[in-house]
């Protein structure tokens, strides 16, 4: 079970109350295929992903952002139990999207980099700490159902 | 990953260098502190230190040598084999830094460069910049074994 301080949730909550969600999103996910093309791969169908312009206005790539941010804050809900929670999203990105789990990390990192340009100096080391630390509890229930 | 550096990703990686010079030694510092904070077994590299909380004499200094040592592999971005081989010898047989730090560092790096220049850190600046820091830090692994 994760154990999570007061300071933690509240410091959780604020950082998803700040970040305008519907540019954060669609910002990481971009960022992701334009900084590690390779996951390019997983996203066949979504059209023009020739460049970085091509992927920043690419309309399936942001409303994919959305989803991802809606996903995290389902997350944010259920910080106690995030492996329940995700227990759906697991099975979808092993079994059916065939995600190799290295990718969350990469995923990850993409959005701290967007969030600490968002926050300026809110985004303080301590605020990285604690949001490092939910996005290795997100990543590692995404990963759970594999086998 | 030795995925070499273009042209482009080259003149874009001086010209965002030239862009931080002026705070080079605060963005080491507020990266080498983040690091310390974020990914505490980093600390163990640093018991030597009285102080490792963010502000403190040891961690300011320390992140303007990091950031010394960057801005001349900037300088050497032709051939960072041969140009950091010194650096490589210091880390490899009297530091030894496991080098999967190297990856944690430049990732707080390229935080900070967000956080401290939103507008200019775009996409295309992160590429090269991560290639560029993963290119140095295999240049600092050259000699380990």
């Amino acid at each position: 079970m994760v154990k999570w301080t007061d300071s933690e949730r509240s410091t959780i909550q604020s950082i998803f109350s700040k970040i305008d969600k519907d540019v954060v999103g669609p910002a990481a996910i971009s960022r992701c295929l334009i900084v590690y093309p390779w996951t390019q791969r997983y996203f066949g169908s979504f059209g023009n992903l020739y460049n970085a312009a091509a992927i920043t206005s690419n309309p399936k790539v942001a409303a994919h952002g959305k989803v991802i941010v809606e996903a995290l804050e389902k997350a944010v809900q259920n910080m106690d139990n995030i492996k329940a929670a995700y227990a759906e999203l697991s099975v979808l990105h092993s079994e059916k999207l065939q995600v190799d789990p290295g990718n969350f990390k990469l995923l990850a990192d993409c959005l701290t980099i967007v969030i600490a340009a968002q926050l300026g100096n809110d985004f303080t080391p301590d605020v990285q700490a604690t949001f490092q630390k939910f996005m290795n509890v997100v990543v590692s229930s995404l990963e759970k159902q594999y086998y | 990953m030795t995925m070499s550096l273009s042209v482009k990703n080259k003149d874009t990686v001086r010209a965002f260098w030239a862009k931080l010079s002026p705070k080079a030694a605060d963005i080491g510092a507020d990266a080498l502190c983040r690091m310390l904070v974020v990914y505490p077994q980093t600390k163990t590299y640093f018991s030597h230190w009285k102080d490792l909380s963010p502000g403190s004499a040891p961690v300011m200094m320390h992140g303007a040598v990091i950031m010394q040592g960057v801005t001349d592999a900037v300088a050497k971005i032709d051939n960072l084999t041969d140009g950091l081989d010194q650096l490589s010898q210091l880390h490899a047989f009297t530091l030894r830094v496991d080098p999967a730090n190297f990856k944690v560092l430049s990732h707080n790096l390229m935080v900070v460069m967000a956080n401290q220049f939103p507008k200019d850190f775009s996409p295309e600046v992160h590429v090269a910049m991560d290639k560029f820091l993963a290119l140095v830090a295999l240049a600092l692994s050259e000699k380990y074994r």
